[in-house]
Protein backbone atom coordinates (compact mmCIF):
# COMPACT_ATOMS: atom_id res chain seq x y z
CA UNK A 1 0.00 0.00 0.00
CA UNK A 2 1.33 3.36 -1.02
CA UNK A 3 1.08 6.57 0.98
CA UNK A 4 0.78 10.16 -0.07
CA UNK A 5 3.67 12.38 0.95
CA UNK A 6 1.63 14.11 3.65
CA UNK A 7 0.82 10.71 5.16
CA UNK A 8 4.43 9.53 4.91
CA UNK A 9 5.46 12.75 6.65
CA UNK A 10 3.00 12.00 9.46
CA UNK A 11 4.35 8.44 9.83
CA UNK A 12 7.89 9.80 10.11
CA UNK A 13 6.72 12.38 12.64
CA UNK A 14 4.97 9.71 14.73
CA UNK A 15 8.27 7.81 14.89
CA UNK A 16 9.95 10.83 16.50
CA UNK A 17 11.86 12.00 13.45
CA UNK A 18 11.95 15.80 13.11
CA UNK A 19 10.00 17.26 10.21
CA UNK A 20 9.36 20.83 9.06
CA UNK A 21 6.05 22.48 10.03
CA UNK A 22 3.89 21.49 7.07
CA UNK A 23 0.22 21.79 6.19
CA UNK A 24 -1.95 19.49 4.11
CA UNK A 25 -4.58 21.54 2.28
CA UNK A 26 -7.43 20.78 -0.07
CA UNK A 27 -8.40 24.36 -0.97
CA UNK A 28 -6.48 27.52 -1.96
CA UNK A 29 -7.80 29.23 1.19
CA UNK A 30 -6.33 26.52 3.39
CA UNK A 31 -3.03 26.85 1.53
CA UNK A 32 -3.05 30.61 2.11
CA UNK A 33 -3.65 30.11 5.83
CA UNK A 34 -0.94 27.43 6.07
CA UNK A 35 1.58 29.67 4.29
CA UNK A 36 0.71 32.58 6.60
CA UNK A 37 1.16 30.36 9.65
CA UNK A 38 4.52 29.06 8.43
CA UNK A 39 5.69 32.60 7.53
CA UNK A 40 8.28 33.25 4.85
CA UNK A 41 8.78 31.45 1.52
CA UNK A 42 7.00 28.12 1.07
CA UNK A 43 6.85 25.30 -1.42
CA UNK A 44 3.49 23.94 -2.67
CA UNK A 45 3.55 20.26 -3.63
CA UNK A 46 0.85 18.27 -5.39
CA UNK A 47 -0.23 15.16 -3.45
CA UNK A 48 -0.43 12.43 -6.06
CA UNK A 49 0.64 8.79 -6.02
CA UNK A 50 2.89 9.15 -9.03
CA UNK A 51 6.31 10.50 -9.86
CA UNK A 52 7.36 13.42 -12.07
CA UNK A 53 5.58 16.08 -10.04
CA UNK A 54 8.26 18.74 -10.50
CA UNK A 55 8.44 18.23 -14.27
CA UNK A 56 4.64 18.33 -14.60
CA UNK A 57 4.36 21.62 -12.71
CA UNK A 58 3.09 20.03 -9.52
CA UNK A 59 5.71 21.68 -7.31
CA UNK A 60 5.89 25.48 -7.07
CA UNK A 61 7.54 28.02 -4.78
CA UNK A 62 5.75 31.00 -3.23
CA UNK A 63 7.01 34.01 -1.30
CA UNK A 64 3.66 35.18 0.03
CA UNK A 65 0.41 33.56 1.25
CA UNK A 66 -1.47 35.00 -1.77
CA UNK A 67 1.05 33.48 -4.14
CA UNK A 68 0.75 30.18 -2.24
CA UNK A 69 -3.05 30.25 -2.69
CA UNK A 70 -2.73 30.97 -6.41
CA UNK A 71 -0.26 28.10 -6.91
CA UNK A 72 -2.43 25.77 -4.84
CA UNK A 73 -5.46 26.60 -7.00
CA UNK A 74 -3.53 25.71 -10.17
CA UNK A 75 -1.95 22.56 -8.73
CA UNK A 76 -5.26 21.26 -7.36
CA UNK A 77 -6.64 21.26 -10.91
CA UNK A 78 -3.52 19.74 -12.44
CA UNK A 79 -3.69 16.08 -13.52
CA UNK A 80 -0.33 14.31 -13.37
CA UNK A 81 0.10 11.01 -15.20
CA UNK A 82 -3.64 10.46 -15.05
CA UNK A 83 -3.87 11.22 -11.31
CA UNK A 84 -5.77 14.13 -9.81
CA UNK A 85 -4.19 15.39 -6.59
CA UNK A 86 -5.65 14.49 -3.21
CA UNK A 87 -4.57 17.96 -2.02
CA UNK A 88 -1.40 20.02 -1.69
CA UNK A 89 1.34 20.06 0.90
CA UNK A 90 2.51 23.49 2.02
CA UNK A 91 6.04 23.29 3.30
CA UNK A 92 8.55 25.93 4.41
CA UNK A 93 11.39 26.54 1.99
CA UNK A 94 14.13 25.29 4.26
CA UNK A 95 17.64 26.78 4.55
CA UNK A 96 19.56 23.63 3.72
CA UNK A 97 23.28 23.18 4.39
CA UNK A 98 23.49 19.61 3.07
CA UNK A 99 21.09 16.97 1.81
CA UNK A 100 21.36 13.30 2.85
CA UNK A 101 19.42 10.15 2.03
CA UNK A 102 18.10 7.73 4.68
CA UNK A 103 16.12 4.66 3.72
CA UNK A 104 15.12 1.16 4.73
CA UNK A 105 14.08 -1.46 2.19
CA UNK A 106 13.16 -5.13 2.41
CA UNK A 107 16.05 -7.30 1.24
CA UNK A 108 14.27 -10.32 -0.21
CA UNK A 109 17.49 -12.27 -0.59
CA UNK A 110 18.67 -11.80 2.98
CA UNK A 111 15.06 -11.79 4.25
CA UNK A 112 15.86 -8.87 6.54
CA UNK A 113 15.37 -5.10 6.42
CA UNK A 114 18.31 -3.24 4.92
CA UNK A 115 19.26 0.27 6.08
CA UNK A 116 20.68 2.59 3.45
CA UNK A 117 22.32 5.95 4.02
CA UNK A 118 24.05 8.41 1.72
CA UNK A 119 25.61 11.82 2.12
CA UNK A 120 24.40 12.56 -1.41
CA UNK A 121 20.68 13.14 -0.88
CA UNK A 122 17.99 14.78 -2.97
CA UNK A 123 18.64 12.58 -5.98
CA UNK A 124 17.77 8.99 -6.85
CA UNK A 125 19.60 6.60 -4.53
CA UNK A 126 19.90 4.12 -7.43
CA UNK A 127 21.84 6.74 -9.37
CA UNK A 128 24.13 7.44 -6.40
CA UNK A 129 24.72 3.72 -5.89
CA UNK A 130 25.69 3.38 -9.54
CA UNK A 131 27.92 6.44 -9.88
CA UNK A 132 29.26 6.85 -6.32
CA UNK A 133 29.02 3.45 -4.60
CA UNK A 134 31.38 4.60 -1.83
CA UNK A 135 28.77 7.18 -0.84
CA UNK A 136 26.15 4.58 0.06
CA UNK A 137 26.26 2.81 3.43
CA UNK A 138 24.33 -0.41 3.95
CA UNK A 139 23.44 -2.43 7.04
CA UNK A 140 20.95 -5.20 7.76
CA UNK A 141 18.87 -5.21 10.91
CA UNK A 142 17.19 -8.04 12.75
CA UNK A 143 13.59 -9.06 12.15
CA UNK A 144 13.18 -9.98 15.82
CA UNK A 145 15.65 -8.29 18.17
CA UNK A 146 15.61 -4.60 19.14
CA UNK A 147 17.39 -2.37 16.66
CA UNK A 148 20.28 -0.62 18.45
CA UNK A 149 21.45 2.86 17.43
CA UNK A 150 25.01 1.63 16.87
CA UNK A 151 23.94 -0.38 13.81
CA UNK A 152 22.57 2.79 12.24
CA UNK A 153 25.73 4.62 13.23
CA UNK A 154 27.94 2.05 11.50
CA UNK A 155 25.84 2.35 8.33
CA UNK A 156 26.16 6.14 8.29
CA UNK A 157 29.85 6.12 9.22
CA UNK A 158 30.55 3.89 6.20
CA UNK A 159 29.86 6.92 4.00
CA UNK A 160 32.52 9.02 5.76
CA UNK A 161 30.09 11.12 7.82
CA UNK A 162 31.60 11.96 11.21
CA UNK A 163 31.25 14.31 14.19
CA UNK A 164 27.99 16.04 15.07
CA UNK A 165 26.45 15.11 11.71
CA UNK A 166 26.99 11.44 12.54
CA UNK A 167 25.53 11.89 16.01
CA UNK A 168 22.47 13.75 14.75
CA UNK A 169 21.72 11.45 11.81
CA UNK A 170 22.12 8.22 13.82
CA UNK A 171 18.84 8.31 15.82
CA UNK A 172 16.96 9.29 12.66
CA UNK A 173 18.10 6.24 10.70
CA UNK A 174 17.56 3.97 13.72
CA UNK A 175 14.01 5.29 14.20
CA UNK A 176 13.34 4.86 10.49
CA UNK A 177 14.41 1.21 10.73
CA UNK A 178 12.16 0.69 13.77
CA UNK A 179 9.14 2.29 12.10
CA UNK A 180 9.80 0.17 9.00
CA UNK A 181 9.61 -3.02 11.03
CA UNK A 182 6.82 -2.02 13.41
CA UNK A 183 4.57 -0.79 10.59
CA UNK A 184 5.24 -3.66 8.16
CA UNK A 185 6.69 -1.37 5.52
CA UNK A 186 8.34 -2.59 2.36
CA UNK A 187 9.95 0.82 1.80
CA UNK A 188 10.62 3.73 4.17
CA UNK A 189 12.61 6.54 2.67
CA UNK A 190 13.55 10.10 3.67
CA UNK A 191 14.97 11.95 0.71
CA UNK A 192 16.19 14.50 1.28
CA UNK A 193 17.08 14.32 4.93
CA UNK A 194 18.30 17.87 5.35
CA UNK A 195 20.93 19.34 7.61
CA UNK A 196 19.78 22.92 8.09
CA UNK A 197 22.07 25.90 8.50
CA UNK A 198 21.57 25.72 12.28
CA UNK A 199 22.96 22.16 12.27
CA UNK A 200 19.64 20.42 12.96
CA UNK A 201 18.35 17.55 10.81
CA UNK A 202 14.81 17.39 9.39
CA UNK A 203 12.97 15.12 6.96
CA UNK A 204 12.03 17.28 3.97
CA UNK A 205 10.33 14.53 1.97
CA UNK A 206 9.35 10.97 2.80
CA UNK A 207 8.14 7.99 0.84
CA UNK A 208 6.50 4.98 2.49
CA UNK A 209 5.01 1.75 1.21
CA UNK A 210 3.33 -0.86 3.38
CA UNK A 211 3.05 -4.58 2.71
CA UNK A 212 -0.50 -5.09 1.40
CA UNK A 213 -0.97 -8.23 3.45
CA UNK A 214 -0.30 -6.22 6.63
CA UNK A 215 -3.07 -3.70 6.10
CA UNK A 216 -5.41 -5.71 8.33
CA UNK A 217 -3.12 -5.56 11.34
CA UNK A 218 -2.07 -1.94 10.92
CA UNK A 219 -5.53 -0.53 11.54
CA UNK A 220 -4.38 1.76 14.32
CA UNK A 221 -1.95 3.58 12.05
CA UNK A 222 -4.16 3.53 8.96
CA UNK A 223 -7.55 4.34 10.42
CA UNK A 224 -6.77 6.24 13.62
CA UNK A 225 -3.56 8.12 12.93
CA UNK A 226 -3.84 8.65 9.17
CA UNK A 227 -7.66 8.39 8.92
CA UNK A 228 -7.49 6.38 5.70
CA UNK A 229 -10.91 4.92 4.85
CA UNK A 230 -11.24 1.15 4.55
CA UNK A 231 -12.27 1.36 0.87
CA UNK A 232 -9.29 3.57 0.02
CA UNK A 233 -7.20 0.68 -1.29
CA UNK A 234 -4.71 2.75 -3.32
CA UNK A 235 -4.84 0.47 -6.34
CA UNK A 236 -2.08 1.29 -8.78
CA UNK A 237 -4.52 1.41 -11.70
CA UNK A 238 -8.23 1.02 -12.41
CA UNK A 239 -9.30 -2.55 -13.06
CA UNK A 240 -10.33 -3.35 -16.61
CA UNK A 241 -13.66 -4.93 -17.52
CA UNK A 242 -11.77 -8.19 -18.12
CA UNK A 243 -10.25 -8.12 -14.64
CA UNK A 244 -13.55 -7.28 -13.00
CA UNK A 245 -15.41 -9.99 -14.90
CA UNK A 246 -12.84 -12.64 -13.97
CA UNK A 247 -12.99 -11.56 -10.32
CA UNK A 248 -16.79 -11.81 -10.40
CA UNK A 249 -16.68 -15.31 -11.90
CA UNK A 250 -14.20 -16.35 -9.22
CA UNK A 251 -16.30 -14.88 -6.41
CA UNK A 252 -19.50 -16.55 -7.61
CA UNK A 253 -18.16 -20.11 -7.26
CA UNK A 254 -16.17 -21.38 -4.27
CA UNK A 255 -14.54 -24.18 -6.26
CA UNK A 256 -10.95 -23.45 -7.27
CA UNK A 257 -9.37 -20.09 -7.92
CA UNK A 258 -9.00 -17.98 -11.03
CA UNK A 259 -7.40 -14.59 -11.55
CA UNK A 260 -6.94 -12.49 -14.63
CA UNK A 261 -4.90 -9.37 -15.32
CA UNK A 262 -4.54 -7.52 -18.57
CA UNK A 263 -3.12 -4.15 -17.54
CA UNK A 264 -0.27 -3.48 -19.96
CA UNK A 265 -1.00 -6.55 -22.13
CA UNK A 266 -1.98 -5.99 -25.76
CA UNK A 267 -0.99 -9.24 -27.45
CA UNK A 268 -2.84 -11.80 -29.54
CA UNK A 269 -2.18 -14.97 -27.52
CA UNK A 270 -4.59 -15.42 -24.62
CA UNK A 271 -3.23 -17.28 -21.62
CA UNK A 272 -5.10 -19.71 -19.38
CA UNK A 273 -2.23 -20.70 -17.15
CA UNK A 274 -1.28 -21.57 -13.59
CA UNK A 275 0.06 -24.00 -10.98
CA UNK A 276 2.83 -23.42 -8.49
CA UNK A 277 4.53 -20.45 -10.10
CA UNK A 278 3.59 -21.69 -13.55
CA UNK A 279 1.83 -18.48 -14.50
CA UNK A 280 4.92 -16.31 -14.10
CA UNK A 281 7.19 -18.88 -15.73
CA UNK A 282 4.82 -19.37 -18.66
CA UNK A 283 4.22 -15.67 -19.26
CA UNK A 284 7.98 -15.16 -19.39
CA UNK A 285 8.39 -18.21 -21.62
CA UNK A 286 5.80 -16.90 -24.10
CA UNK A 287 7.48 -13.49 -24.17
CA UNK A 288 10.97 -14.94 -24.48
CA UNK A 289 9.81 -17.12 -27.36
CA UNK A 290 8.74 -13.95 -29.19
CA UNK A 291 5.05 -14.19 -28.35
CA UNK A 292 2.72 -11.43 -27.25
CA UNK A 293 0.50 -12.42 -24.33
CA UNK A 294 -2.94 -10.83 -24.26
CA UNK A 295 -3.23 -11.27 -20.52
CA UNK A 296 -1.88 -12.86 -17.38
CA UNK A 297 -3.98 -15.40 -15.50
CA UNK A 298 -3.93 -17.94 -12.75
CA UNK A 299 -6.08 -21.03 -12.50
CA UNK A 300 -5.83 -23.73 -9.88
CA UNK A 301 -7.24 -25.33 -6.76
CA UNK A 302 -9.49 -27.61 -8.83
CA UNK A 303 -11.93 -25.14 -10.34
CA UNK A 304 -15.31 -26.22 -11.64
CA UNK A 305 -15.93 -26.64 -15.36
CA UNK A 306 -17.99 -23.45 -15.21
CA UNK A 307 -15.15 -21.48 -13.65
CA UNK A 308 -12.53 -22.71 -16.14
CA UNK A 309 -15.01 -22.00 -18.92
CA UNK A 310 -15.69 -18.51 -17.56
CA UNK A 311 -12.00 -17.60 -17.49
CA UNK A 312 -11.38 -18.98 -20.98
CA UNK A 313 -14.39 -17.12 -22.36
CA UNK A 314 -13.20 -13.84 -20.89
CA UNK A 315 -9.74 -14.36 -22.37
CA UNK A 316 -11.15 -15.33 -25.77
CA UNK A 317 -13.37 -12.26 -25.88
CA UNK A 318 -10.52 -9.82 -25.33
CA UNK A 319 -9.76 -7.57 -28.27
CA UNK A 320 -7.02 -8.94 -30.50
CA UNK A 321 -6.96 -12.49 -29.10
CA UNK A 322 -6.54 -15.02 -31.89
CA UNK A 323 -5.78 -18.18 -29.94
CA UNK A 324 -5.38 -19.29 -26.36
CA UNK A 325 -2.67 -21.37 -24.76
CA UNK A 326 -3.78 -23.55 -21.85
CA UNK A 327 -0.68 -24.47 -19.89
CA UNK A 328 0.21 -25.39 -16.33
CA UNK A 329 3.01 -27.04 -14.41
CA UNK A 330 2.27 -30.57 -13.27
CA UNK A 331 -0.98 -30.47 -11.32
CA UNK A 332 -1.98 -32.62 -8.40
CA UNK A 333 -4.95 -30.78 -6.94
CA UNK A 334 -6.49 -29.60 -10.22
CA UNK A 335 -8.08 -32.11 -12.56
CA UNK A 336 -6.86 -32.02 -16.13
CA UNK A 337 -10.15 -33.30 -17.54
CA UNK A 338 -12.19 -30.64 -15.76
CA UNK A 339 -10.02 -27.81 -17.14
CA UNK A 340 -10.15 -29.44 -20.58
CA UNK A 341 -13.93 -29.49 -20.44
CA UNK A 342 -13.99 -25.85 -19.33
CA UNK A 343 -11.79 -24.43 -22.08
CA UNK A 344 -13.42 -26.51 -24.82
CA UNK A 345 -16.85 -25.46 -23.62
CA UNK A 346 -15.74 -21.82 -23.77
CA UNK A 347 -14.78 -22.24 -27.42
CA UNK A 348 -18.04 -24.00 -28.28
CA UNK A 349 -20.20 -21.43 -26.53
CA UNK A 350 -18.44 -18.66 -28.47
CA UNK A 351 -18.94 -20.51 -31.75
CA UNK A 352 -15.25 -21.31 -32.16
CA UNK A 353 -13.57 -24.55 -33.13
CA UNK A 354 -11.56 -25.77 -30.09
CA UNK A 355 -9.01 -27.46 -32.37
CA UNK A 356 -8.29 -24.16 -34.10
CA UNK A 357 -8.64 -21.87 -31.10
CA UNK A 358 -6.58 -23.69 -28.48
CA UNK A 359 -2.99 -23.39 -29.67
CA UNK A 360 -1.72 -25.87 -27.12
CA UNK A 361 -3.02 -27.71 -24.06
CA UNK A 362 -0.17 -28.62 -21.74
CA UNK A 363 -1.51 -29.65 -18.34
CA UNK A 364 -0.01 -32.87 -17.08
CA UNK A 365 -1.16 -34.41 -13.82
CA UNK A 366 -4.30 -35.64 -12.12
CA UNK A 367 -6.80 -37.29 -14.49
CA UNK A 368 -4.69 -36.47 -17.54
CA UNK A 369 -5.73 -39.62 -19.41
CA UNK A 370 -9.36 -38.62 -19.15
CA UNK A 371 -8.45 -35.10 -20.19
CA UNK A 372 -6.54 -36.35 -23.22
CA UNK A 373 -9.60 -38.32 -24.37
CA UNK A 374 -11.64 -35.11 -24.37
CA UNK A 375 -8.91 -33.19 -26.20
CA UNK A 376 -8.64 -35.97 -28.78
CA UNK A 377 -12.38 -35.81 -29.38
CA UNK A 378 -12.18 -32.09 -30.24
CA UNK A 379 -8.88 -32.18 -32.15
CA UNK A 380 -6.95 -30.05 -29.66
CA UNK A 381 -3.15 -30.38 -29.68
CA UNK A 382 -1.96 -31.43 -26.24
CA UNK A 383 1.18 -32.70 -24.58
CA UNK A 384 2.20 -34.37 -21.37
CA UNK A 385 5.06 -33.69 -18.94
CA UNK A 386 7.66 -34.88 -21.43
CA UNK A 387 7.23 -31.49 -23.13
CA UNK A 388 8.67 -28.65 -21.06
CA UNK A 389 6.83 -25.43 -20.27
CA UNK A 390 9.34 -23.63 -22.47
CA UNK A 391 8.72 -25.91 -25.43
CA UNK A 392 4.95 -25.78 -25.02
CA UNK A 393 5.09 -21.97 -24.94
CA UNK A 394 7.19 -22.06 -28.10
CA UNK A 395 4.65 -24.24 -29.89
CA UNK A 396 1.81 -21.90 -28.92
CA UNK A 397 3.73 -18.85 -30.12
CA UNK A 398 4.59 -20.55 -33.42
CA UNK A 399 0.94 -21.41 -33.97
CA UNK A 400 -0.38 -17.93 -33.28
CA UNK A 401 2.35 -16.36 -35.38
CA UNK A 402 1.51 -18.75 -38.19
CA UNK A 403 -2.11 -17.73 -37.89
CA UNK A 404 -1.18 -14.04 -38.06
CA UNK A 405 1.16 -14.42 -41.03
CA UNK B 1 -22.95 -17.23 -26.98
CA UNK B 2 -25.63 -19.48 -25.49
CA UNK B 3 -24.64 -21.73 -22.60
CA UNK B 4 -24.35 -25.33 -23.70
CA UNK B 5 -25.20 -28.18 -21.35
CA UNK B 6 -24.50 -31.90 -21.56
CA UNK B 7 -21.57 -31.40 -23.90
CA UNK B 8 -19.35 -33.97 -22.20
CA UNK B 9 -21.59 -35.98 -19.93
CA UNK B 10 -25.15 -37.26 -20.02
CA UNK B 11 -26.99 -38.53 -16.98
CA UNK B 12 -30.24 -40.47 -17.02
CA UNK B 13 -32.35 -41.96 -14.27
CA UNK B 14 -34.67 -44.86 -15.07
CA UNK B 15 -38.34 -44.09 -14.79
CA UNK B 16 -38.64 -47.08 -12.44
CA UNK B 17 -36.84 -45.16 -9.66
CA UNK B 18 -37.30 -41.54 -10.73
CA UNK B 19 -40.40 -41.25 -8.56
CA UNK B 20 -38.86 -42.93 -5.52
CA UNK B 21 -38.57 -40.32 -2.77
CA UNK B 22 -35.84 -42.22 -0.94
CA UNK B 23 -33.70 -42.50 -4.09
CA UNK B 24 -34.30 -38.84 -4.89
CA UNK B 25 -33.17 -37.80 -1.42
CA UNK B 26 -30.12 -40.05 -1.54
CA UNK B 27 -29.02 -38.89 -5.01
CA UNK B 28 -29.34 -35.24 -4.01
CA UNK B 29 -27.29 -35.94 -0.90
CA UNK B 30 -24.41 -37.85 -2.50
CA UNK B 31 -23.72 -35.89 -5.67
CA UNK B 32 -20.83 -33.46 -4.98
CA UNK B 33 -21.74 -31.24 -7.91
CA UNK B 34 -25.54 -31.06 -7.48
CA UNK B 35 -26.58 -32.93 -10.60
CA UNK B 36 -29.63 -34.41 -8.86
CA UNK B 37 -32.42 -32.50 -7.21
CA UNK B 38 -35.07 -33.93 -4.96
CA UNK B 39 -38.16 -32.28 -6.41
CA UNK B 40 -40.95 -33.21 -4.00
CA UNK B 41 -39.92 -36.84 -3.93
CA UNK B 42 -39.03 -37.12 -7.61
CA UNK B 43 -35.50 -37.22 -9.06
CA UNK B 44 -34.79 -34.24 -11.27
CA UNK B 45 -31.56 -33.96 -13.30
CA UNK B 46 -30.17 -30.41 -13.20
CA UNK B 47 -29.00 -29.98 -16.79
CA UNK B 48 -26.63 -27.03 -16.18
CA UNK B 49 -24.64 -29.10 -13.67
CA UNK B 50 -24.29 -32.30 -15.68
CA UNK B 51 -21.00 -31.30 -17.32
CA UNK B 52 -19.57 -30.75 -13.82
CA UNK B 53 -19.76 -34.51 -13.17
CA UNK B 54 -16.50 -35.67 -11.56
CA UNK B 55 -17.09 -39.33 -12.43
CA UNK B 56 -17.09 -40.32 -8.76
CA UNK B 57 -19.77 -43.03 -9.25
CA UNK B 58 -21.44 -42.17 -5.93
CA UNK B 59 -24.81 -41.90 -7.70
CA UNK B 60 -24.38 -45.39 -9.12
CA UNK B 61 -23.87 -46.70 -5.61
CA UNK B 62 -26.72 -44.70 -4.11
CA UNK B 63 -29.38 -45.92 -6.51
CA UNK B 64 -30.46 -49.51 -7.28
CA UNK B 65 -28.03 -51.18 -9.66
CA UNK B 66 -28.47 -50.21 -13.30
CA UNK B 67 -30.99 -47.42 -12.69
CA UNK B 68 -28.64 -44.43 -13.04
CA UNK B 69 -26.67 -44.06 -16.28
CA UNK B 70 -23.67 -41.76 -16.60
CA UNK B 71 -22.35 -41.53 -20.15
CA UNK B 72 -19.13 -39.88 -21.27
CA UNK B 73 -20.13 -38.33 -24.54
CA UNK B 74 -16.54 -37.70 -25.61
CA UNK B 75 -15.64 -41.37 -25.83
CA UNK B 76 -19.02 -43.07 -25.90
CA UNK B 77 -18.46 -45.09 -22.75
CA UNK B 78 -20.71 -45.46 -19.72
CA UNK B 79 -19.62 -45.63 -16.07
Amino acid sequence: MRFFEFEARKIVELAGIPVTRYGFCTTPEEARAAAAEIGGPVVIKSQVLTGGRMKAGGVKFADTPDEAAAHAEAILKLEINGHMPRGVLVDPKAEVKQEYYAGVVWDGTAKRPLMLFSDMGGIDIEEVARTHPDHVGRGHVSNLFPIPDFEAKQTIAATGVTGSQLNRATPILARLARLFRENDMTLAEINPLAELTDGSFVALDAHMEMENEAVGRQKRLLRKELQIAEDDTREVYEHSEFEENVAAIDAADHRGVIQGKDHGFTGNLGLVIGAGGGSLTLTDAVRNQGGKPANYSEIGGNPSVAKACGLAKEVLQKDGVEKIAVMMSIVSNTRVDIVARGVIKACLELGKDPGETIAIFRIPGAWEDEGFKILDRYGVEYCDRSVSLWEAAGRAVAKVQGATA
Amino acid sequence: MATQNKVFIDVEVDSSVAGDAAVAAKLEEVCPVDIFKNADGRVEVVDENVDECVLCKLCLEAAPAGTVHVRKLYDGTEL
